[in-house]
């Protein structure tokens, strides 16, 4: 089903915070917060409404400009963001909404190859008003791949999606970044979700990260599995959320 | 003025007509479940385009049935019948055609500079902090203050012929188009700002992908109120230092007590209202057919 897949761009720089600080009107939303992340590895960022785990992803995408605070980030330059709604633009079509920005002349080419990749082949012609909500997420998805980014930042990309539509999803992301092999920090309140994706899991609760876990199993990766709820079962705990 | 207006979109019609040929054949409909169903419905059903004439039908008969029975004086209003036979007569020896044109060129001249210039100074305000500086406060200054009241000085300044009218419809036009443009620029969602800069868009790009798009349906609500404006001015202008036009028309008509010389030109104003404002629509539906799709 993949179309001829893009080499992987081969970079190696990881992303290196040191003691980030952000807050709004002097409350504190990140509190020193250090965290490395090695090229190509899939980190989810679990916590709860408001304990700084979009602050932080957003301080990475560098959209934080009304946010006081200090610290340092080193991250690769390109990087793409994934929001929690596709933010399509209405008015262009799915194939310029995927080319939004690029300049080069492959750039149709490759757009159209992602499209495909995503399983929305043939629908470049069609406006994002047209598509359900799973396929305008593919389109963003899309409209990430093409970009060729070694970091994707994803703020709950998922999270508008009905539950079928997310599981679909899922096996789609795992695939498409086993071939473009991005560096993923992946932002959600789904702990299922971070344990089905991620190679690491961290847990944020008032500013800090108060949990790193490695996940160490195997995919795809199953719930009924006994590892599996364990690392569940701690990762609650850290969230403070007893069952 | 009605800068603002709500005007429905114009998918609604497009919806109402397709519903129309999609209704059930009664074999097919169902009964109301429950009682409760039964009787008044709480929101009238649509009703079809063409009800919508049964209102300006209705008035004509009315008109023409008083205007037979003698209750109505031609002095007062002449009746649709006389109105009819001297509009097709002034139209079959040219007079009317003379005045149309000479009330058309000044009016749309007027509107192309106005809806220009109105959107000019629109992105000019909406996109830089120096235009909306300069430039939002006096469009509302000039808002406040009635066209026609403007007319004494820009007869001094630029006497009486068709540069003070067209300057005058001008200032007219761009009102409407800069008010509902600029709301519309304002009104952008961060949200494509912040996708915008991660997307890597130039501040070129992002005003010829982004806000020009975003603003379109504004300047459209702008043109349709403007190609109405771009009329209203000419009957008082017409009066003045002129022999052609529209306006001219109806002012010697009322000297005379020609009641449906005036009825002639109100109707051509009705006319060209309702034409220009289809007109309009059918642009703006090509222009945003995106729009066109409900589904999701």
């Amino acid at each position: 089903m993949i179309a001829e897949p893009m080499p992987a761009t081969g970079h190696d720089q990881p992303v290196r915070i040191r003691n980030l600080t952000r807050g709004f009107g002097g409350r504190v939303v990140l509190n020193d917060v250090s965290l490395d992340i090695p090229a190509g590895e899939f980190v989810a960022l679990i916590g709860k409404s408001g304990s700084g785990k979009s602050t932080l992803l957003r301080a990475l995408a560098q959209l934080d400009d009304d946010a006081e605070g200090g610290g340092t980030i080193d991250a690769p330059e390109n990087l793409s963001v994934l929001f929690q709604d596709s933010r399509l633009l209405p008015w262009h079509t799915v194939l310029e909404n995927i080319t939004l920005g690029l300049r080069s002349p492959d750039a149709r080419a490759r757009a159209l190859s992602v499209l495909e990749d995503v399983g929305l082949g043939g629908r470049q012609d069609a406006w994002p008003n047209m598509l359900s909500g799973g396929e305008q997420q593919r389109v963003a998805l899309a409209r990430s791949l093409v970009r060729r980014p070694d970091l994707i930042l994803a703020d709950e990309p998922f999270g508008a999606l009905d539950a079928l539509t997310r599981i679909r999803m899922h096996g789609l992301l795992t695939r498409l970044v086993s071939i473009y092999r991005p560096t993923v920090l992946l932002v959600t309140h789904d702990v299922d979700e971070a344990l089905s994706l991620a190679d690491r899991v961290m847990v944020m609760g008032e500013g800090e990260i108060v949990l790193d876990r490695r996940v160490g199993l195997a995919r795809p990766r199953v719930k009924t599995d006994g590892a599996f709820a364990d690392l569940r079962a701690a990762l609650l705990g850290a969230l403070g959320v007893d069952e | 003025m009605t800068d603002h207006a709500n005007i429905e979109p114009a998918g609604f019609l497009v919806d109402r007509t397709s519903q129309r040929r999609l209704r059930p054949t009664p074999a097919l409909r169902f009964a109301p479940a429950s009682g409760r169903q039964r009787g008044r419905p709480l929101v009238p059903r649509k009703i079809s385009p063409a009800a919508l004439l049964f209102g300006p039908l209705a008035m004509v008969a009315v008109w023409q049935l008083s205007s037979s029975l003698g209750w109505l004086p031609e002095n007062i209003l002449a009746a649709p019948a006389t109105v009819l036979s001297v509009g097709t007569g002034l139209a079959a020896d040219g007079t009317l055609g003379k005045h149309f044109l000479a009330s058309a060129t000044r009016a749309y001249l007027g509107l192309a500079v106005g809806v220009a210039l109105g959107l000019v100074l629109a992105l000019l305000s909406g996109l830089t902090r120096v235009g909306e500086a300069s430039i939002d406060g006096l469009v509302q200054i000039k808002r406040a203050v009635p066209t026609l009241a403007l007319i004494p000085l820009a007869i001094l300044w630029l006497g009486i012929g068709e540069v003070m009218k067209i300057t005058i419809i001008v200032t007219s036009v761009l009102v409407p188009v800069y008010i509902n443009t600029h709301a519309a620029l304002r009104g952008i969602d961060m949200r494509y700002v912040e996708l915008a800069r991660t997307t890597g868009l130039t501040h070129r790009e992002f005003i010829r992908q982004v806000a020009i798009p975003g603003a379109l349906p504004g300047f459209f609500t702008g043109l349709r109120l403007a190609v109405t404006t771009c009329w209203t001015a000419l009957v008082v202008l017409e009066q003045i230092n002129t022999t052609k036009g529209i306006g001219y028309l109806m002012s010697r008509a009322r000297d005379y007590g020609q009641t449906e010389i005036i009825v002639v030109g109100l109707v051509i104003y009705a006319v060209l209202g309702l034409l220009s404002d289809a007109l309009v629509r059918l642009l703006e539906n090509r222009a945003l057919s995106y729009r066109k799709v409900i589904g999701t």
